[in-house]
């Protein structure tokens, strides 16, 4: 009975949670071996991140250790005018560029989705060309380009002088868009659009009252993409840029070659918080889309 | 037949050794908030075809889950051969699963497929080899150990699955809607075949189906679940015959059922009053209800006999009843012609419609009931079912 | 069905000409002056004739830049085989976790994925420098295990020696699997999600074990989607220019590098131009091979 009485003593130490079933055979993410890859993953992914931010509020000038909070380094990113023209120069290259990819993503997914014609095999094979080509030969392929077969006038005003490197960016990023576009065309019901024409709607307002409904979310997938590829891509841009078209990353990279200060680190968490919210928004866009579809 | 009515028991199946097998204790298993099975405590026995019939979504899918280890119960025992079975991943346990898809390796040839479970189990290759041969033969698949999976129509598919569960010679085998996905007439050839395999090879089977002709033709036993509750555990003749509740009446086969108040309750005899029904309800048992209590009665179409009748006729009288009772007047609205019966939809005073058969025994009625035609609908006192719930 | 284009022309070239004229112009024919430069000669300071000479590729194919070009597929072959290995418990876990919990896991893993490169590089460095992160916590391990030493009566460890995790082989390792890991769960991701469970469970059912579920019913089936996570962290991890150049010491050259180096300071355009064609021939061949075994997987299922 000694051991009932032992057994039956109240546990002390941990409270009493919830009781969970024990984890079913499949359920993975509840196995702790599995968990701890997933964790040290996630603290792999996002350690440096963290820290780089957290230390862009550091006071000290060799930032290794915290000495205290400041916000001095921001204020010295934003008099930086070349930083901050850097800073303007990417995200008006990075506009434009979703723009002109979005349109002619959607016009090369369309072309390969409806129509037969010949050649088509080539034709596909060479859009899917520029994602799958390194970056290093197509930046190598613009600086020829750029230097030789077409040179860009020399001082244009802003933002006309962005010209080339917008031009190579949307040769990488619309094959991007047009896949994404085209993906979400494979699953469109086509009787939709012989009911619309039976319906007596014509080839183009069939096109925009059923065809650009369908492919919306794969418009805003696109669109997003192709603003990321612009304004991450370094290599490309190494290669087209001059001395008065940089772009943040180029800049930031000549400031990580002469001396890294935290305002590189303040630079890039601004830009790492601009990248979230605009993924954020994405995010956000395509969920109510896809609510409103199913309601 | 006095207590015939509320205790619809088992009848004895001569092949089934009184053994529980599988006992469920007191099984719940929540997901979230969400109780899939509530409290079920049920015994399968040693050599039964035991079917786990419900609508879809009442949890007879994540007991039999539990019982092949893919699910872990919130609470209570599940026991295999008397032993708690909580600590035994699915590789262990003594029992095999037949998947509703089938799930048969796409990347295997047929043989490796059965034979899967075996290397599993570290048996030799010429062993395997036999023992192959052998639960193809079982199948009817002798011959086709060389194919891929995505040669084989869907019907040698689950053949395929049946042999690679067998061959491993488990305790019980598991079907999740074995039918489901057959077309009409595969389906009926199936169902014979699965009950003489299960004879042949004396291995307890349970099947998961919402299907209730198919656990009706197929189990020695069934158990009705609704929303997670084991509502009613019998045999298939028990089940259609003697529900015990509304639930399992209407699930099971088609039902007339009417609301009505119990007014007598004898050792032999008893009464219901049914407003929808201008004549009382005569039962030649009892029921074990209160007297003044609401119950149900549950009326089989083809239990109801239709009459000619003549305009100001006094009604007929049934012969195991009292005058006037069990006998209503009523209208013909409508016919469906099935072939073998008739359909036929009689309206009652106050409008209650009442669903009939009637067998097409000549090829021409010589009655020729037609629409709009005053009829009498009559049953015997030993036909209604009376429901407490 | 599809159309021929014949049945709408001006519509097929109302949609059909711009996309296609880009792509030519400032894609094909950019492309095809740098193919023509790999068989040309340097004149001059900036004239380039073309006279058709092999001699770039000769050159390319010297043991000086083959080496280069073998330490490239081995340093690309390591970040794909360790993403792999990392990628794959990652993307299980994920695909078998809850509908809230896989949401939010998914978006923690692409997250870094849109997020500038240089700046994920340049928070490497920090990180894993002398003076970083990994160093001090070493640090603090080491001169615990020392005082822990001397508590139980041995000679303490003495001082501690910071390891150089930045400017050598490792370094770019770490920083192309740092980078390249969300290219591989992914994809990994995607073909684990879509697989029938019941299959694991069936395999399960019959008495395999996990890990022998996983090797012989998940990895054969989820062959293709382990194919193209292969073939989208090798690709980019092959023509690599910005982690070598940030995190790599003068030993870890990759090609991307060598390429860079002629067009930018060498100034051999020629010589450059074959080194591009060179890498881009290797990516066909991966983008080749991993057609291949798609193509066989599909025969199979």
């Amino acid at each position: 009975m000694a051991d009932e009485a032992l057994t039956s003593m109240p546990k002390v130490g941990r409270p009493r949670r919830e009781k969970r079933d024990k984890p079913g055979p499949l359920d993975y993410m509840r196995r702790w071996p599995l968990q701890l890859m997933v964790g040290a993953t996630l603290v792999f992914l996002y350690l440096p991140l963290i820290t780089l931010m957290v230390f862009s509020f550091n006071t000290s000038r060799r930032n290794v250790v915290w000495q205290g909070f400041t916000t001095d380094w921001y204020v010295k990113a934003f008099n930086n005018d070349s930083l901050l023209q850097a800073f303007l120069n990417s995200l008006t290259i990075a506009f434009f560029c979703t723009i002109f990819s979005v349109i002619l993503g959607v016009l090369a997914a369309v072309m390969l989705w409806r129509f037969r014609f010949p050649g088509k095999t080539a034709v596909e094979g060479s859009m899917a060309l520029p994602i799958v080509v390194p970056e290093i030969c197509l930046g190598v392929a613009m600086l020829v380009f750029f230097a030789r077969v077409m040179p860009w006038p020399m001082g244009m005003p802003w933002p006309l002088n962005l010209g080339a490197i917008i031009i190579a960016h949307i040769s990488f990023a619309f094959p991007f868009v047009a896949t994404v576009v085209r993906a979400r065309l494979s699953s469109f019901n086509r009787e939709l659009e012989e009911a619309a024409k039976d319906l007596g709607a014509s080839e183009w307002r069939t096109f925009w009252d059923v065809l650009v409904p369908h492919m919306q979310p794969g418009l805003i997938a696109g669109a997003l993409l192709a603003f990321t590829l612009s304004l991450d891509d370094f290599v490309i841009t190494f290669f087209t840029a001059g001395p008065d078209t940089i772009t943040f990353p180029v800049k930031v990279y000549s400031m990580l070659r002469f001396s890294v200060t935290p305002e590189v680190n303040a630079a890039s968490t601004v830009l790492i918080v601009v990248t979230v919210i605009l993924t954020a928004i994405g995010l956000q866009v395509q969920n109510n889309l896809s609510k409103e579809k199913k309601a | 037949m006095t207590d015939a009515q509320t205790s619809a028991q088992a009848r004895p199946t001569p092949h089934v050794k009184d053994n529980a097998i599988i006992r469920f204790e007191n099984i719940t298993k929540r997901f979230g908030k969400m109780v899939a099975v509530d409290n079920v405590t049920l015994n399968i026995q040693e050599g039964e075809f035991f079917a786990l019939l419900g609508p879809s979504g009442c949890g007879k899918t994540t007991l039999l889950r539990m019982l092949a280890g893919f699910e872990t119960p919130t609470e209570g025992r599940v026991l295999i051969d008397g032993k708690d079975v909580a600590a035994l991943p699915p590789n262990k346990r003594p029992v095999n699963m037949v998947f509703q898809s089938y799930a048969v390796f796409p990347h295997m040839k047929v043989a490796d497929n059965v034979g899967y479970g075996l290397k599993m189990d570290g048996v030799d290759g010429g062993e395997i080899k036999r023992r192959v041969e052998e639960a193809l033969e079982l199948v009817k698949l002798d011959g086709l150990g060389a194919r891929m999976p995505d040669q084989l129509s869907g019907g040698q598919r689950q053949r395929v699955a049946l042999a690679r569960a067998l061959v491993k010679r488990p305790r019980v085998l598991l079907l999740d809607e074995p039918l489901s996905a057959l077309d009409a007439k595969l389906r009926d050839q199936m169902r014979s075949e699965l009950t003489s395999l299960q004879e042949k090879v004396g291995i307890t089977f349970i099947m998961v189906t919402h299907d209730q002709d198919e656990a009706l033709a197929i189990a020695t036993r069934c158990a009705v679940m609704h929303r997670g509750v084991l509502t009613q555990v019998a045999t298939p003749a028990d089940l259609y015959e003697f529900p015990n509740s509304r639930f399992v009446a209407d699930f099971v086969g088609s039902v007339n059922m009417f609301e009505g108040v119990l007014e007598k309750d004898e050792q032999n005899e008893a009464q219901v009053r049914c407003k929808e029904l201008s004549a009382p309800v005569y039962l030649d048992h009892g029921v074990t209800g209160a007297r003044g209590s609401t119950v149900w009665v549950a009326l089989r179409p083809e239990k109801i006999e239709m009459h000619k009748r003549a305009e100001g006729s006094t009604p007929m009288k049934m012969e195991d009843a009292p005058a006037g009772a069990n006998v209503v007047p009523g209208i013909i609205r409508d016919i469906v012609y099935l072939g073998s019966e008739t359909n036929f939809e009689v309206e009652l005073e106050g409008g209650r419609r009442v669903k009939t058969f009637r067998s097409n025994l000549t090829r021409y009625d010589q009655e020729d009931f037609t629409w709009d035609e005053p009829v009498w609908l009559a049953w015997h006192a030993c036909s209604p079912a009376v429901l407490l719930s | 069905m599809e159309q021929t284009w014949k049945q709408a022309k001006a519509a097929f070239a109302a949609i059909a000409v711009p996309p296609i004229a880009w792509l030519v112009l400032f894609f094909l024919v950019p492309m095809g002056v740098i193919w023509a430069y790999s068989f040309g000669e340097n004149t001059g300071p900036i004239t380039i004739d073309f006279t058709g000479t092999f001699a770039n590729y000769a050159r390319a194919v010297e043991p000086l830049y083959l080496q280069i070009f073998l330490k490239s597929l081995i340093v690309a072959g390591i970040t794909t085989v360790l993403c792999l290995i990392i990628g794959f418990p990652v993307a299980l876990a994920i695909a078998f976790a809850s509908p809230r919990a896989k949401a939010w896991l998914l978006l923690l893993i692409m997250l870094p994925f849109w997020t500038n490169l240089l700046i994920r590089t340049f928070a490497l460095i920090a990180v894993l420098r002398e003076q970083g992160y990994v160093n001090f916590a070493l640090e603090w391990l080491w001169n615990n295990a020392s005082g822990f030493m001397t508590l139980i009566g041995l000679q303490p460890l003495g001082e501690y020696e910071p390891l150089t995790l930045l400017y050598n082989n490792t370094a770019v390792i770490i920083g192309l699997v740092y980078v390249h890991l969300p290219f591989m769960v992914l994809p990994l991701y995607s073909a684990l999600d879509r697989m029938d469970r019941s299959l694991m469970e069936a395999s399960l059912d019959l008495g395999a074990g996990h890990l022998r579920t996983i090797l012989l019913v998940v990895v054969p089936l989820a062959a293709p989607g382990i194919a193209s996570g292969i073939l989208i962290t090798f690709i980019p991890a092959l023509g690599a220019y910005l982690t070598p150049d940030l995190l790599g010491g003068t030993d870890s050259q990759m090609i991307a590098n060598v390429i860079e180096r002629q067009f930018k300071r060498a100034n051999d355009w020629p010589f450059g131009a074959a080194l591009s064609f060179l890498l881009m021939y290797l990516t066909f061949i991966a983008i080749a091979a991993q057609a291949f075994i798609q193509r066989k997987s599909e025969r199979r299922g």
